[in-house]
């Protein structure tokens, strides 16, 4: 690929950087143009509704240049990736990020694995989204030149970010190095070509919610309909960061190779921080649109999302916090700082000006009722973002207050988060059961008689297939969860079972027909219910983590080690090298109960670019249990190999987990049937069976 | 199928609910009261208490550096203070004298440091209560709701055959 794009090798430098820079510079203006004009204009329409056709234009020729910045910053993307393509290392930026050997599909990558690229990306993506939302004004016109406009303005930050505190494209000092200093080896992964620019596509995309709602707010819009609007922005942008959070671990798992996937590590908690308040507008916004209740804490809950994003941005780029895979500390932080001061007192002030706007239609009529299970599930995923926040700024905190640092690590999350995470698996199961308005006491009883059956016998089969709960505290949030994780599917099978009942009455076709008919009749709320038969096996796949075994010894020719069911013999080990690295792998035979199951081979590589070792973890997954398997080095001593072999159990549903989760929230972005139907015209034949009021509400 | 519904309901009644659940509250005091620990446990429990000094960030158990000589002396040393016989308290106390307190992996439950164990709980208990009060000003205060629609004889009849059919 390089080779066809050719080599700047002979000196054709700096004139890509010098395109690149002018399409930032292009873009800056572009969208700082959207700003301010469209400003201009909607406060024109706004104090002069029946002026004349002049603002309209204003607006017109502002959005025009919002999809212009798009053009733009694509051109400085492409410059980027081109520079690293051609090894143009009079490119600081590919300097530092890419070398000749680095094979083609990372040099991709490297445009994110920067401050400056990375930031870049963010730019090129809030444009994209810009543009996508810029088109598509027809939906409603004033209310997405209000969403545009603000977007613009944020689009105009990180814009400046590229411009000033971080270009991409500035120039390598002095005498221009024949090679690049290569890509850190932890991001030459497969999964680093992707889990980068879907978290980014999850951060970013929560701008377009906030746009709407700020925009919607300032406007003082009628009725609910910019939810509408957004709902599907906030599901696709949720679906973008969960499928990104969870990637992150899965590389986490995969690359690291200390056999776990989720250390609490700032940077992790920075992108879980929007995940759950994301989690909790989706759901209290259902609130809104059904009963009219909730309007200021939903605009409140899409404002904090958008500011956490920032906020988990600034303690990751600005050096505050110390991380794994925090960015260098850099000025940056101070332009985020401002930044957040700004959209905090923009939220604020526009919030005290139009709060009459957001008065309740409805208030709670009682406890237990769907709006109350939303309002409870709203507080813990609250709870828990707090816990996650505090827990990441407390070192901060301590040492501002104590003169000392502290750590906050996985002992206090699991003692404090889990319980939390564990609460909210439970009203995962209770939520769907409850009735809007009000469920009467005989409807929850027999509703509930079924999930607390299946989890009271979950709990009791498993404690007598061994699960001891008394001797730790993991084991006895496992059993929770494993009780729970049947309670939760029985209760929304329950839900599914007496949906395609009703159908299957009517039509008198079989239960599979009746089930499909059923969640294309309703696809938000059965997408919905995938979703959370998702996180019910997301949580089972953590619970399995109570019980992970770990051996760890050296192991020369036909040495074995044996942990659990499997015994590991060593048949050889060597070295091997390419142009980017040399590796040390050693061939373990596999057997299970006697049985050969697989050679595997861990491998450790040194990368010559970065001079950097990594670690490349062999895994044998099954739905029970992985099989995984890390090189360590070699002893100095007897220079013998050292293996740690960890057996992680039902890490692999975690992975299935996400699937579902991922399947689920696709299918509720999926129009209903009946609506797809009402938009045709209906042959007699195709008549529709009525779904009686409470299956599929 | 609906007799053992009406069966396993009889099950749910409320005076043997109180039973069941007095049963389950001994049942759960015994099982906390029976804990037990060896050595081999409380090293596996101290070595993720406290954190490899090498700059790592990971817990001293899951440190996987190649070649990490400060996490193969902090292990060695954890089981040569387990061999002594020391206590929980003061394996933790002598690590911390020795690396500073960044080297517990969270922090101690005393003093300021206390504030990070106490808060999230309070604010959660805090909110719940915010929201308890909530419910009940909503309650005591009811917002002026349309006006019901007339009784239709029909609408009811289509109601009753929906819950019936849903068994909502």
């Amino acid at each position: 690929m390089a080779r066809w794009l050719g080599d700047n090798r002979q000196g054709r430098t700096g004139a890509m950087a010098a395109f690149g820079s002018f399409a930032i510079l292009l873009g800056l203006v572009l969208c700082a143009y959207n700003f301010l004009v469209g400003a201009i204009a909607l406060r024109q329409i706004a104090v002069h509704p029946q002026a004349s056709f002049g603002p309209e234009r204003l607006a017109e020729s502002a959005r025009r240049a919002g999809i212009g910045s798009f053009i733009a910053l694509s051109a400085a993307a492409f410059a980027l990736i081109y520079c690293a393509f051609t090894n143009d290392f009079s490119v600081s930026y590919i300097l530092h990020h890419s070398n000749r050997a680095l094979p083609w599909p990372y040099k991709f990558a490297a445009l994110w694995s920067g401050q400056e690229g990375s930031l870049l990306l963010w730019a090129w993506l809030l444009a994209a989204y810009g543009f996508v939302l810029r088109v598509r004004h027809k939906v409603d016109v004033k209310l997405t030149a209000y969403a545009s406009t603000i977007l613009a303005a944020v689009q105009v930050f990180f814009t400046l970010l590229i411009v000033f505190p971080a270009p991409p494209f500035a120039l390598t000092q002095g005498a221009v190095p024949a090679d690049g200093f290569g890509l850190n080896p932890l991001l030459q992964y497969p999964e680093m070509v992707i889990h980068p620019p879907m978290l980014y596509l999850g951060y970013v995309g929560f701008s377009v919610p906030f746009a709407f709602a700020l925009g919607a707010l300032m406007m003082r819009y009628p009725g609910e309909k910019w939810i509408h609007i957004t709902r599907r922005w906030t599901m696709v942008t949720w679906l973008f960061l969960t499928c990104g959070i969870f990637l992150g671990m899965h590389w986490a798992y995969a690359v690291l190779g200390w056999g776990g996937y989720w250390g609490w590590d700032p940077v992790e908690n920075a992108s879980l921080m929007p995940w759950l308040t994301g989690t909790a507008f989706l759901h209290s916004v259902m609130m809104q649109e059904k009963r009219g209740m909730m309007k200021s804490w939903n605009v409140w809950l899409i404002f904090t999302t958008f500011m956490l994003s920032i906020l988990g941005t600034l303690l990751t780029r600005s050096g505050l916090v110390s991380s794994v895979h925090a960015f260098a500390e850099s000025s940056i932080g101070t332009w985020f700082w401002v930044f957040l001061l700004i959209v905090l007192s923009v939220c604020l002030f526009t919030y005290i000006l139009q709060r009459d706007h957001l008065q309740s239609e409805h208030k709670l009529e009682s406890l237990i009722s769907r709006e109350s299970s939303f309002l409870f599930n709203n507080l813990v995923l609250l709870a828990a973002c707090f816990t996650v926040l505090w827990g990441t700024l407390f070192p901060i905190i301590s040492e501002y207050v104590e003169g000392s640092k502290v750590t906050v690590g996985p002992p206090f999350y699991n003692r404090v988060a889990v319980p939390i995470g564990i609460f909210l698996l439970f009203l995962t199961g209770i939520g769907p059961i409850l009735a809007w308005r009000s469920t009467s006491f005989k409807s929850v009883q027999r509703n509930f008689l079924w999930p607390c059956i299946a989890g009271v016998v979950a709990a009791l089969v498993l404690m007598a297939a061994g699960m001891r709960p008394w001797q730790d505290m993991g084991t006895l949030y496992s059993l929770m969860t494993f009780s729970l994780a049947a309670l939760v599917v029985t209760a929304v099978g329950s839900e599914f079972w007496r949906g395609a009942r009703v159908i299957q009455r009517h039509t008198g076709k079989n239960m599979l027909f009746s089930l499909v008919q059923l969640t294309r009749r309703n696809t938000r709320r059965y997408g919905g219910h995938l979703v959370h038969i998702g996180v019910v096996i997301v949580f089972v796949g953590l619970a399995g983590s109570a019980f992970n075994q770990s051996n760890e010894q050296e192991m020369g020719f036909h040495d074995s080690m044996t942990i659990g069911q499997y015994r590991l013999v060593c048949q050889s080990y060597t070295q091997d090298s390419n142009a980017n690295y040399d590796s040390e792998y050693e061939l373990l035979n596999v057997y299970k109960n006697g049985k050969f199951l697989a050679q595997m081979a861990p491998e450790r590589r040194f990368y010559h670019a970065s001079q950097q070792t990594e670690t490349m973890v062999a895994n044998h997954s099954t739905l029970e249990r992985d099989l995984y398997v890390v090189y360590e080095g070699r002893n100095q001593d007897t220079n013998q190999p050292i293996i740690k072999v960890i057996l992680n159990p039902l890490v692999a549903w975690i992975w299935i987990g996400v699937a579902v989760m991922a399947f689920g929230t696709l299918l509720a972005l999926v129009p209903n049937m009946s609506a797809e139907q009402a938009a045709r015209p209906r042959k007699p034949a195709e008549e529709e069976v009525p779904l009686p009021a409470g299956v599929g509400d | 199928m609906r007799a053992c519904q009406t069966h396993v309901s009889r099950i749910f009644d409320r005076s043997l609910l109180r039973t069941w659940f007095q049963l389950s509250a001994a049942c759960l005091l015994l099982i906390f009261m029976a804990g037990a620990g060896d050595t081999a446990a409380r090293y596996k429990l101290l070595g993720h208490q406290l954190m490899c000094t090498c700059g790592c960030g990971q817990v001293l158990l899951e440190c996987n550096h190649v070649g990490c000589t400060v996490s193969t002396q902090e292990e060695a040393e954890l089981r040569n203070a387990l061999a002594r016989g020391d206590s929980d308290q003061l394996v933790l106390q002598g690590f911390v004298q020795k690396y500073g307190p960044t080297v517990l992996a969270a922090p101690p439950q005393s003093g300021f440091n206390l504030v990070a164990w106490i808060a999230p709980g309070l604010v959660f208990l805090l909110a719940m209560l915010g929201t308890a009060l909530l419910i009940r000003k909503w309650k005591l205060h009811p917002v002026a709701m349309p006006p019901e629609m007339a009784a239709d004889p029909h609408t009811d009849a289509v109601l009753a055959k929906i819950r019936k059919e849903t068994e909502l």
